[in-house]
């Protein structure tokens, strides 16, 4: 589905918690998510806590949107 | 008395013409013609290429709905033929679909054994390797005298009823199928020693090839995220409670396009998760967790991204076929280009 978007040049951004499978069907902008049962957030820490992290990775996904790529990049962190 | 066998070839390998001459009509010619040599030769006694069939490539290929298989079928019948030979067509594209497409026709219509052969990315082999016999050939002609032996050796094989080996015994492209066998050594052992050719570098043999995965080149990046139209797309099985589009657990057949219209948040009284593949009691409880409907709306309204889609897009990942995957993607893109969508967030669990 995400090489599909691609293919249609629409930016897409893929946040997935297996990185190595996004890598192998060939994403291009991929965002690591935080875990299986819950890739946005974390359900282990308060509301607050897991919003914060949605909202941090969300974020990081969307300016990944806005970053030029040539080849597949993995965005592991904010510093971009 | 010789099995009597009849060959297709297309205007160019019958030295009638290239290009500019690849709108003639189909035409008979009696005994062999050109590459038909090299076949006559392999085929050896027994069996007599009677005649050749020649057919300008465009010709074929714009008469395809007005009639030409059933017009080129008509006057292979008249040859009586027990065995159809096409091509081989190497890497010519429009060659390849036309010997694939008559040979399919010869072997379901005129019920007698066919073969036929090109190169693994002629855009025919694709088509009709799960149909037809088709001899790997490489990308060119001068592959001639390689690939006719083998076309004619299958060929004789299936005239007299012998039994058609593996793709890599006769030389034929891959049909995927398997045939169930009994080794006589069993299946721990031969475990062993595949993984010790693997260590040792040696080549290695597998029944089950991974498919051959394209690469896209990544769109160009985004201009304005604060005009920005992002939809939401996930494959982690997000749908409404009661799942109204049925979409399954595992090995999904279809997506869902589901209304986020003026939510602040996705509450579990309005989705549920139907994945197969993962614990789902958190998401369950806060679906925000795959789709993360509150943090966007909260970006939109502080003017980071333009406009969160009244909609998103849901399936389920788990043992979905990527060749399923890609046919989701061409359903709705579409529909994203129509909605003037920006850019997309995929979240996979």
């Amino acid at each position: 589905m995400v090489k599909e978007i691609d293919r249609a040049g629409i930016p897409v951004v893929h946040i997935c918690t297996v990185v190595p499978i996004s890598l192998t069907i060939g994403a291009n902008r991929i965002v690591p998510a935080i875990g299986i049962p819950y890739p946005l957030g974390d359900a282990h820490e308060s509301e607050e806590k897991s919003y914060e992290i949605r909202e941090r990775l969300v974020t990081r996904a969307l300016r990944a949107l806005t970053v030029p790529v040539e080849e597949q990049t993995v965005f592991e962190s904010d510093d971009f | 008395m010789s099995k009597r066998i009849v060959h297709y070839i297309n205007q160019f390998f019958a030295g009638i013409g290239g290009e500019d001459m690849a709108d003639i009509a189909p035409e008979v010619r009696d005994g062999v013609v050109g590459p038909g040599l090299a076949l006559k030769a392999a085929l050896g006694e027994g069996y007599e290429i009677v005649a050749t069939i020649i057919c300008g490539d465009n010709y074929f290929g714009s008469n395809i709905e007005k009639g030409v298989v059933p017009e080129l079928l008509k006057l292979i019948d008249a040859c009586k033929p027990d065995g159809f030979i096409a091509g081989p067509a190497f890497n010519a594209g429009r060659y390849g679909v036309a010997c694939g497409t008559i040979a399919k026709a010869v072997q379901d219509e005129l019920h007698i054994p066919v073969v036929t052969g090109m190169y693994e990315e002629n855009p025919g082999a694709d088509m009709f390797r799960k149909d037809v016999h088709i001899i790997a050939t490489k990308n060119s002609s001068a592959d001639m005298r390689r690939s006719a032996p083998l076309m004619a050796k299958l060929l004789i094989k299936k005239l007299e009823n012998q039994e058609v080996l593996g793709p890599d015994e006769e030389g034929y492209l891959p049909r995927g199928i398997r045939v169930n066998y009994f080794n006589e050594r069993r299946g721990s052992e031969r475990a062993v020693e595949l993984l010790l050719k693997k260590i040792a570098g040696e080549p290695t043999y597998t029944d089950y090839p991974m498919p051959v995965i394209d690469r896209v080149a990544p769109a160009p990046a985004l201009k304005d995220l604060k005009t920005a139209r992002i939809a939401l797309v996930t494959s982690g099985g997000i749908v409404p409670q009661g799942n109204p589009d049925h979409i399954e657990s595992s090995s999904a057949t279809k997506w869902g396009k589901y209304s986020i219209e003026g939510m602040d948040h996705a509450d579990k009284k309005d989705f549920m998760t139907i994945h197969g593949g993962y614990d789902r009691a958190y998401i369950t409880e806060d679906p925000d967790l795959c789709i993360p409907v509150d943090a966007l709306r909260n970006l939109e309204k502080r003017g980071v991204i333009g406009k969160l889609m009244d909609y998103f897009i849901a399936t389920t990942g788990t043992g979905t076929a990527t060749n399923s995957a890609k046919r989701f993607g061409e359903e709705f893109v579409p529909m994203l280009k129509k909605d003037k969508v920006d850019a997309v967030l995929l979240v996979s669990t």
